[in-house]
């Protein structure tokens, strides 16, 4: 009886300091999780919505007609830039994924305090998450921007996919790295959010996708136009109007110059960012159960 | 046959832990007080240089008035909060079941809930979906699994969380003030779930404001009083304490009113 009562002596499982098997890399293994909670973000968000998910279609659509009809049509933006539509929504698309990540990371950790407070999870998951989600939501846009290029003739090139991959590189790896700075201060620092907010119109302005940069050029002071070329959404968004829209021109449109120097500078930059974005998360992560 | 003891499960060594409290937030109310010359901040030790070792099997019910430090402590073990100075080290997984429906998404169905709270508790996908089953089952509401769950009465909440926790199958189990839910037929079936993992010899930590209960169901109680260790040993002994600060709050509540 006794030998099959005793169990063998089982490998024990060494003592450790409970909370600290978190980190980026933990929170990605952890799929199955991750998965769950990008379902249940996308979920909760459209809960008893009649339009759901289409939602994500609307949105932007009406960004792009207020910019087409203002900026297009009014202002005479179309007469100068060839195929504008093409032009302003593809950096759109861009843009609204950045903007999105930035947001919804500040807010992850304060979002789902309760949860954080109570079990230990590698806090990273919920930044990550929120990235997923809005990736999902870019990818309606993204389809949508293709067919419209298609229909003005677009066929892919090397070079330009190339651009597109290195555009679409620099702002997911600058939008998490930023987007775990915000949500590691935003526990301590609740005004982070709205400027968050208004930072996020700033960048719409800021980058050349509703107008071309050479207004920026020919218009501002040396040392702006230095500042503006400085920032790496402007070598991303330029990047991906190379892959989309440029070819669809009769391709005379002057690229701000270096621009895939500065762009694999703005990379470079942004895994700086990312590795930054980390370390203090990781830091301040010690710290969220109490100050929630 | 000499008894040998089994192999430490818990162990925290002189952990300190101290909370500030902010009086202001914003720099309106900072510089109000600045002008009154109240304190802007308050701090104070939830725990002061708590050591405490716990072994395999054990079932401990830490007690103490609120705020003593029971429920920080727990923090410490699930590591949900790091200590100020001292260690904390556990063997194996944990589980908690604290405050259970922290991970219960209103918005989202039974099912659903299901799958991602026990996800949140360190269940693989194939392991919950063994056990789906035996979790409906036991809480009971197998009709409103496609519900969403905010549409559930707060027992009918409580019971399929609990459900949930109670299926980890983890080595360390905490429980924090959850068996105070559901109707006393429900609150058996809890206590028994309970007994039933003890049986099978995972290590289990207790807080909960019933004596007579925490009493019977753990082999060793620990009193805490603000932030300290006061006692340690046989669960009615250190219940007896707790009863006795408990008392002793109360007749200097009354003291002030009759003063008031």
């Amino acid at each position: 009886m006794s030998a099959v009562d005793a169990a063998p002596p089982a490998e024990l499982p060494p003592l450790v300091a409970p909370g600290t098997d978190g980190g980026l890399r933990r929170a990605l293994k952890d799929r199955y999780l991750l998965r769950l909670l990008v379902r249940r973000e996308l979920k909760a968000r459209y809960k008893g919505s009649l339009l759901g998910l289409g939602w994500s279609y609307v949105r932007p659509a009406v960004h792009f007609s207020v910019y087409f009809f203002v900026v297009g049509v009014f202002l005479g933006m179309s007469k100068r830039v060839h195929h504008f539509p093409v032009y302003l929504f593809s950096g759109m698309v861009l843009i609204n994924l950045f903007t999105e990540t930035l947001h919804s990371c500040t807010r992850s950790i304060t979002g789902n305090a309760p949860l954080i407070k109570k079990v230990f999870l590698p806090r990273e998951l919920f930044p990550m998450a929120s990235l997923l989600v809005s990736l999902v939501h870019f990818l309606p846009g993204f389809a949508i921007m293709l067919a419209g290029a298609l229909s003005y003739g677009w066929r892919p090139d090397p070079a330009g996919l190339a651009a597109a991959v290195l555009a679409f590189a620099i702002v997911v790896v600058l939008g998490l790295g930023l987007g775990l700075l915000c949500a590691g201060v935003n526990v301590f620092f609740r005004d982070l959010e709205q400027v968050v907010d208004i930072l996020m119109i700033v960048i719409t302005w800021s980058v050349p996708m509703i107008y071309p940069w050479v207004h920026v050029r020919d218009q501002a002071p040396g040392w702006v136009l230095d500042l503006y070329l400085a920032n790496p959404l402007v070598s991303a968004v330029s990047l991906f109007q190379r892959a989309f829209w440029y070819p669809t021109t009769p391709e005379l449109f002057e690229f701000p110059p270096q621009l895939y120097g500065r762009a694999g500078v703005a990379l470079a930059a942004s895994l700086v960012v990312l590795a930054a974005g980390v370390l203090v998360f990781s830091r301040a992560q010690q710290r969220f159960a109490q100050e929630l | 046959m000499e008894q040998q003891r089994p192999p430490e499960s818990i162990v925290i060594d002189s952990v300190s832990k101290r909370f500030t409290l902010r009086h202001a937030r914003s720099i309106r109310e900072m510089t109000i007080r600045a002008v009154r010359r109240q304190e802007l901040s308050e701090s104070f030790n939830a725990l002061d240089d708590v050591s405490l070792t716990i072994y395999q099997g054990e079932t401990v019910a830490l007690m103490g008035l609120n705020g003593s430090g029971k429920s920080t402590l727990l923090k410490m073990i699930s590591g949900v909060m790091r200590p100020d100075r001292g260690s904390v080290r556990v063997r194996g997984r944990i589980a908690g079941l604290i405050d259970v429906g922290a991970g219960l998404h209103p918005d989202l169905t039974g099912r659903e809930n299901v799958y991602l709270n026990g996800a949140i508790l360190g269940m693989s996908e194939a392991e919950i979906k063994r056990k789906f089953d035996a979790i409906v089952e036991f809480s009971g509401v197998e009709r409103f699994m496609d519900n969403q769950v905010r549409f559930y009465s707060s027992g009918m909440f409580m019971r399929l969380a609990f459900s949930i926790a109670a299926h980890t199958e983890p080595d360390i189990f905490l429980i924090d003030e959850v068996l105070a839910v559901g109707d006393p037929p429900f609150r058996e079936k809890c206590l028994r779930r309970i007994r039933e993992l003890r049986g099978e010899g995972r290590t289990m930590v207790i807080v909960a404001h019933d004596i007579q209960m925490l009493t019977r169901l753990c082999d060793r109680g620990v009193t805490l009083r603000k932030g300290k260790v006061v006692f340690d040993g046989d669960p009615a002994e250190a219940g007896r304490l707790w009863r006795e600060d408990r008392q002793a709050r109360q007749a200097a509540l009354k003291k002030a009113d009759a003063v008031r």
